[in-house]
C-alpha cells in the first residue's frame, strides 16, 4: 500500500511537469512570450525591462526553470484587465464554481436515482419507455444547448426565473455561497439543472440496469419470502446495493462537470472560473489565460489522485494490481 | 488490465452480412439509420439546391435580416426557417453548417482510429514497454475531460477547422487505443496467432493480416458512439468561439450568432440549427446503440 501511494504521487507529479511543458511550449516555444506577457501598450524601454526581468534572453531550458520556479511561489503574471494577480483572480473565482458544480451533482442524484428506480422496477411499462427515451436525449443533447433552450423556456418565454448571474450570497456556518438564499437558489437553478442534465441521463441508466439486476437476486425473493413490504425491500435492501457503482461514477463525474462549467458560466454570465478563462481568451488577457490552465491541470491531477487512493483505502486489492 | 471491453469479439462477427440483418432488426435503429441518411445527404447535395450562397455577401439582403420562419423576403423568395440578421436564409445556412459539422466530426473520429487503433494494435502485440508507454500516456490523456483538454489546446494553437480536428483526434485516441489493445490481447492468446508466429511470418503482417481484421468490431462500435461526441464537441468549441472560423460555421457557431436574439424572442437564429445538431446527435448515437448491441453479445445477454 505504502508503495503504491508513493508510485501514484509520482505519477501525478509527472503529470504535473508534463502539462507545465506543454503550456510552457506553447506559451513560450511555439508563440511569441513577448506579445503574450506584456501588455499591448507597453513601449520599447517597458518591453526591453520586461524581457530582462523575466529572462526571456536566456537559453530555452533555463527560461523553463524560471517559469516553474515562478509558478511554484504562485507568481504567474498581472492580467493586463483587472491589473491583479492571475492567480489571486482564478482563486476569487473558483468558489463560484464549486457551488455550482456542487449544486449539479446534488440535483442529478437526487432526480436521476428515484427515475432510475421508477423505470427500473418495471422494465417496458411506460413510463420505462419515456425515461429511456429521455435519457437517450439526455446523452445527445450538447449542455450548451439545453442551457440555451432553458433559458428560452424558463426565462424569456414564462419569466419564472433569472437567466445570468449569481444571486444574492449569504453566509452560514462561515461558508459564503449562495445556497442560503431563495434568490440565490433562483440563479442556481437554470445553470445548475443544464450542467446536471447528462449526470441525470448516466445515473438514470445506471440505477435501471443495477435495479433490474438486484430484483432478480435470492436476497430480494428471500426478503419477499419473509413478508417484507415491498418498499422495505427497495429502500433498503436494493438501494443499498446498487449505490456503489453510482457513488462512484458520480465522483468521478465531478472533474468532467467542473469542465463543463465553462460552457454553462459563459451562457449563465455565472460568475466562476469558467467565464472567467472564455472572457479572458477573448480579450486575450494572457497571464490569466496561462495561470488558468496551470491552477486547472493541478485541480484535475489532485482530484484523481485523490479518488485514486480513496479506492486503494476501500478496496485493497487496487493497491496490489496496480503493478500492471 | 480488464479485458470487458474486448471480451467477446468474434462470435457475433461471423458475417458482415449477418450482423447487418440483426442490425436492422431493430425499428428505432433503422429508423434512426434513415434520419441519418437523410441529413448526410442533405448535407452532401443540399448546397447545391439552395437558392441562396449564405456565405457570398453579395446576394445577401440586409433588408431580409430576421424575418420569421415562413416569411417572404424583398425578392419574393420564401424563408422558411427564417433570417439570420444578414438575411441569411436559415435553411441554406444549416445545410451548409451540417456540412461542416459533419466533415469535421467524421475526419477527425477516422484520423483518431487510425492513430489510436495503430497504437493500440502496436501496444497489444508488443507488449514490454512499448505496451506500458503507450497505455500510460493513454491514461494520462483520459484523466482529463476531453472538453478541457481540447480546450486547452486550442487555447495553445489557435482555432480553425484544421486545429479543431487536431484537437479532437488529440482528446479521442485513447479510446481506441485501449479497445484495440484489450482486443488485441485476447487475440494474440489464440491458435492461430501462435501458428503464424511458428510460421516465421514478419511482425507487421501477423499485425494488419492476421490480428487486426478480427480485432474491429469492438474498434467500430467505439468509433460509431465517438463520432456522436466528436460532433457535440467541435459544436461546443465552436460555440465558445474557439473552433471553426464565422466564414465557415458549423452548427455550434450558428447556434451561438443566435444566442443575443433568443432574449428579444427571435428563436429561429438558434433553436433550428440546434435541432439540426440533435437530431444528427441522437440518430448517430441510436444507430451506434443498436451495432454495439448486435457487435457485442456479452452486453445483449442483460
Amino acid at each position: 500500500m505504502g508503495a503504491y501511494i508513493v508510485r501514484r504521487i509520482g505519477q501525478s507529479l509527472l503529470i504535473l511537469l508534463v502539462m507545465s511543458l506543454l503550456v510552457f511550449a506553447g506559451v513560450y516555444a511555439i508563440g511569441n512570450p513577448v506579445d503574450i506577457l506584456i501588455g499591448p501598450q507597453a513601449d520599447q524601454q517597458d518591453i526591453q525591462r520586461t524581457i530582462a526581468a523575466l529572462g526571456l534572453d536566456q537559453p530555452l531550458w533555463r527560461q523553463y526553470l524560471l517559469f516553474l520556479e515562478r509558478a511554484l511561489q504562485g507568481d504567474l503574471g498581472t492580467s493586463f484587465v483587472h491589473g491583479t494577480s492571475a492567480i489571486g483572480l482564478i482563486l476569487a473565482r473558483m468558489p463560484a464554481t464549486l457551488e455550482l458544480a456542487g449544486f449539479a451533482i446534488v440535483l442529478a442524484v437526487v432526480l436521476g436515482i428515484p427515475l432510475g428506480l421508477w423505470a427500473g422496477l418495471r422494465p417496458d411499462g411506460w413510463a420505462d419507455r419515456i425515461i429511456m427515451g429521455l435519457s437517450v436525449l439526455g446523452f445527445s443533447m450538447p449542455t450548451f444547448w439545453v442551457g440555451l433552450m432553458l433559458i428560452m423556456l424558463c426565462s424569456v418565454q414564462l419569466g419564472w426565473l433569472p437567466s445570468s448571474g449569481r444571486g444574492e450570497i449569504a453566509s452560514w456556518l462561515g461558508l459564503p455561497f449562495s445556497f442560503w438564499t431563495l434568490d440565490g437558489l433562483r440563479h442556481l437553478l437554470l445553470p445548475g439543472l443544464t450542467l446536471a442534465l447528462l449526470n441525470i441521463a448516466m445515473i438514470v441508466r445506471l440505477t435501471r440496469s443495477g435495479a433490474r439486476e438486484a430484483m432478480q437476486q435470492e436476497y430480494v425473493r428471500y426478503a419477499r419470502a419473509k413478508g417484507l413490504s415491498e418498499g422495505r425491500i427497495i429502500g433498503v435492501h436494493v438501494l443499498k446495493n446498487i449505490l456503489i457503482p453510482i457513488v462512484t461514477v458520480t465522483a468521478l463525474q465531478f472533474g468532467s462537470i467542473i469542465a463543463f462549467a465553462i460552457v454553462t458560466e459563459t451562457i449563465f454570465a455565472w460568475p466562476g472560473m469558467g467565464k472567467l478563462i472564455i472572457d479572458s481568451i477573448q480579450l486575450l488577457d494572457r497571464p490569466v489565460i496561462v495561470a488558468y490552465l496551470l491552477v486547472t491541470v493541478t485541480l484535475f491531477v489532485l482530484l484523481n489522485l485523490v479518488v485514486d487512493l480513496l479506492y486503494g483505502v476501500l478496496d485493497p486489492r487496487v493497491g496490489r494490481g496496480a503493478r500492471s | 488490465m480488464s479485458l470487458t471491453s474486448g471480451a467477446a469479439t468474434t462470435p457475433a462477427a461471423a458475417s458482415p452480412r449477418a450482423a447487418w440483418r440483426r442490425w436492422a432488426e431493430s425499428r428505432t435503429a433503422l429508423l434512426a439509420g434513415l434520419l441519418l441518411l437523410g441529413l448526410v445527404l442533405a448535407a452532401v447535395v443540399g448546397p447545391w439546391f439552395t437558392a441562396q450562397h449564405p456565405y457570398d455577401l453579395g446576394g445577401l439582403d440586409l433588408m431580409d435580416g430576421r424575418l420569421a420562419p415562413g416569411s417572404t423576403g424583398a425578392n419574393g423568395q420564401l424563408f422558411l426557417l427564417g433570417t439570420d440578421e444578414q438575411g441569411r436564409d436559415m435553411f441554406a445556412a444549416i445545410l451548409y453548417g451540417l456540412r461542416v459539422s459533419l466533415l469535421i466530426g467524421l475526419g477527425s473520429t477516422l484520423l483518431a482510429l487510425a492513430l489510436g487503433g495503430l497504437l493500440g494494435l502496436i501496444a497489444g502485440y508488443a507488449g514490454g514497454w512499448v505496451d506500458a508507454l503507450i497505455m500510460r500516456l493513454a491514461d494520462m490523456q483520459l484523466s482529463f475531460p476531453p472538453i478541457l483538454l481540447a480546450l486547452i489546446l486550442l487555447v495553445l494553437i489557435g482555432g480553425g477547422t484544421g486545429n479543431v480536428m487536431l484537437a479532437l483526434v488529440a482528446v479521442q485516441w485513447a479510446y481506441y487505443a485501449r479497445t484495440m489493445r484489450s482486443a488485441a490481447l485476447v487475440e494474440r492468446g489464440k491458435e492461430y496467432m501462435e501458428a503464424a508466429q511458428v510460421l516465421g511470418l514478419p511482425a507487421w503482417r501477423i499485425m494488419f493480416v492476421h490480428l487486426l481484421p478480427n480485432c474491429l468490431p469492438p474498434l467500430i462500435v467505439v468509433a460509431a458512439l465517438q463520432t456522436a461526441s466528436a460532433i457535440g464537441l467541435e459544436a461546443t468549441l465552436s460555440f465558445l468561439g474557439l473552433g471553426v472560423p464565422v466564414t465557415q460555421p458549423s452548427l455550434g457557431l450558428l447556434i451561438a450568432n443566435g444566442f443575443q436574439y433568443l432574449f428579444s424572442g427571435q428563436y429561429w437564429i438558434s433553436v433550428f440549427p440546434g435541432i439540426a445538431l440533435l437530431l444528427t446527435m441522437t440518430s448517430i448515437n441510436l444507430v451506434a446503440d443498436r451495432l454495439r448491441d448486435v457487435l457485442n453479445p456479452r452486453l445483449e445477454v442483460r
